[in-house]
């Protein structure tokens, strides 16, 4: 494999892992409050389809975003009042949101536009474009670092760079701040927060916001950057593997990155199955890279890889008093 | 009274057979879904063409998921539609199983052939139609180096893939063809995602013509083609429009014709394995204002020649579900 391949293929992981990495990090923080969400897949498919439309009709992606971000808020908060304030089953809750999102997108996008459950192509500003970073044309020629500036860090939608930005943001957030901390003991000991005097339930729907506001970032980025509008169940199964990511990263914002990029590069490998050949020196199916991601995420909750220990509240309504 | 009795009775007699006559056709659409702008859409457009000659109403239904099939054909079938259409190899072996539960109803499935003497199955030689957008992917491409995407690895898009290898090997036998396909599960219908970085990774390799054969998966591919200023072929339907002057071409697969022939034989249509082959019109290349530009003259008499020896029997095209192989590419 030359240089110039692997940058390319780099730079086709960056694109791929992206999603993964938003979705990963908004499970990380609805999970780390003690809510299972296993409706990423949904958000971001909501946020795709209200991207998309308002993109297509109002001519800006910024407005888009602004849709995708507040229709996978109403999923979160759904989510949320039916696990925190009802106490319900946080699987099935997050289960019954991924069917209706799955229904209602096709349906929403088929009474707005009557194009089978489409948005029309985008075009212009109602997309978000590649940015060019200053001098990657010019410095293309240096040898190593030119093409690695040009392929994998120059040339992505300006959402790859915020998604990239949420991860030491992320870390400050859960690490070093106060909300962070109180955040990270309620999905460990609801009981001990509520004795300090903090309210469960409001840092739990805090944790759920934010997981809105990243899903609805990633499902933009496919229908706006990566694509040009909404199409039926698009996702294609990604928040499922932004799961698997987040435990392949033990709940960690900084491993969530590598994680994602991991299986983003699996993902972009098996879109070279020639590349694969040359350097394996065989032939190796290319269901067997997209099967990876779930072989090693097997792996690691086996105890192979060091211990995955989820939050200890996880997936427990928590009641005040019995 | 007891005339009344009579007339009452021959009254509800002629309403039931009235109501039998007048039974409903009915279209299963795949998980493609009907809008999927190529296949299904294909089979819509047929139904509609039907509906509208004849003022005639159908039942119709989208597949949701692999385990409706059955449920959603039985269901059909007792409500008693006939015929009843389905589109897509994947009904193959619940219709063997279904059909002949209703020997009073007609079955029709488009691309796979199933052997019931209440079924009719439609199968298109693709292999034929995507030689001739191979050939014309050969001849417009500069770089040698032409490209396709299936959706699901199938052999029926295999040989929509080894098809087109062959007439781009016809015309330039020293070309490289890149043959992907999105995945092995049916979400690669439905990945435009995954097939904008297909398209990506092929014209890093120096593709500059791309052949989606990939449903949905290829709205993806035409646009990330068109993003990138190369020439995609489109699939099924007639594409040419999505992308005006950035699309060569498409594999027509008349996918309409052979449901509106279906509906129009109703209850009558005739069991057996009709295929749909460049002679009969079933398969073909898409030309109108909008590729007029980039289809030269010269490749239009090239094409037009090899459809000509295809159709006399002096051509064969390797189909690849003969013998699960491809003389002219690898998978």
């Amino acid at each position: 494999m030359d240089y110039e391949t692997l940058m390319q293929i780099l730079g086709s992981t960056v694109r791929l892992g992206t999603p993964l990495l938003l979705a990963c990090l908004a499970g990380l923080f609805s999970e780390r409050a003690g809510i299972f969400d296993i409706g990423l897949e949904g958000k971001m498919l909501a946020a795709a389809m209200a991207a998309g439309s308002v993109a297509a009709m109002s001519g800006s992606a910024w407005i888009g975003l602004l849709a995708g971000i507040s229709a996978s808020m109403i999923f979160a908060m759904l989510h949320g009042v039916a696990s925190i304030t009802f106490r319900g089953n946080q699987l099935i809750s997050g289960v019954a949101l991924n069917f209706l999102s799955s229904g209602i997108t096709v349906l929403v996008a088929q009474a707005l536009f009557g194009q089978g459950g489409r948005t029309p192509p985008l075009s212009g500003d109602a997309r978000f474009n590649p940015i060019t970073l200053p001098f990657a044309e010019s410095l293309q020629d240096v040898p190593l670092i030119g093409p690695l500036y040009y392929e994998v860090i120059s040339g992505h939608s300006i959402l790859v760079y915020a998604a990239m930005a949420f991860v030491p943001l992320s870390w400050w957030v859960l690490y070093r701040t106060r909300f962070g901390l109180r955040l990270r003991a309620v999905g460990e000991n609801p009981a001990a927060v509520d004795t300090a005097g903090v309210s469960v339930v409001g840092l739990r729907y805090a944790a759920l916001a934010i997981t809105g506001v990243l899903c609805g970032i990633a499902g933009a980025y496919m229908a706006t950057a990566l694509q040009a509008g909404f199409g039926r169940e698009m996702t294609a199964g990604r928040g499922y593997i932004a799961l698997a990511a987040l435990i392949f990263a033990k709940w960690r914002p900084w491993q969530a990155l590598g994680a994602t990029m991991l299986f983003g590069f699996f993902q972009a490998l098996a879109l070279r199955p020639d590349v694969v050949e040359r350097v394996a020196q065989f032939k190796v199916p290319v269901s067997m890279l997209d099967a990876l991601p779930y072989i090693l995420t097997v792996l690691v909750l086996a105890g192979f890889v060091g211990k995955a220990i989820p939050p200890r509240a996880g997936g427990e309504p928590y009641v005040k008093e019995r | 009274m007891t005339l009344m009795k009579h007339l009452l009775g021959a009254a509800a007699t002629l309403a039931l057979t009235g109501g039998a006559a007048l039974a409903e056709p009915a279209i299963i659409f795949d998980l493609g879904g009907k809008f999927d702008k190529s296949f299904n859409e294909a089979a819509f457009n047929g139904a509609e063409k039907w509906a509208k000659e004849t003022g005639g109403t159908y039942k119709e239904l989208e597949m949701q998921s692999e385990a409706q099939r059955e449920q959603a054909l039985r269901s059909l079938a007792e409500d008693g539609a006939n015929p009843i259409i389905m589109t897509g190899f994947a009904f193959g072996d619940v219709l063997n199983t279904v059909a002949p539960d209703f020997p009073d109803t007609k079955f029709g499935i488009i691309d796979m052939v199933v052997e019931q003497p209440n079924v009719k199955s439609v199968v298109f030689t693709e292999d034929q139609g995507s030689y001739l957008v191979g050939m014309m992917a050969g001849l417009a491409s500069k770089t040698n180096t032409v490209g396709f995407i299936g959706g699901m690895d199938i052999p029926l898009i295999r040989r929509f893939g080894c098809g087109y290898a062959q007439g781009v090997k016809a015309v330039k036998p020293d070309a490289t063809v890149i043959l992907n396909m999105t995945g092995t599960t049916p979400s690669a219908w439905n990945d435009p995602v995954k097939g904008a970085e297909l398209t990506k990774a092929q014209i890093s390799q120096k593709a500059d013509v791309i052949y989606a054969a990939a449903g949905g998966t290829g709205v993806g591919v035409l646009q990330t083609a068109a993003d990138e200023g190369i020439l995609s072929i489109g699939v099924d339907s007639n594409q040419n429009y999505m992308h005006p002057g950035q699309v060569l071409t498409s594999m027509m697969k008349r996918v309409d014709n052979a449901v509106y022939e279906a509906f129009k034989e109703g209850e009558n249509l005739t069991p057996g394995i009709n295929v749909m082959d460049l002679k009969a019109g079933g398969v073909g290349y898409a030309m109108d204002e909008n590729n007029a530009k980039l289809v030269t003259p010269e490749m239009q008499a090239a094409v037009d020649a090899a459809a000509e020896k295809i159709k006399s029997g002096e051509l064969v095209v390797h189909d690849y579900m003969s013998d699960n192989t491809c003389p002219a590419g690898s998978f």
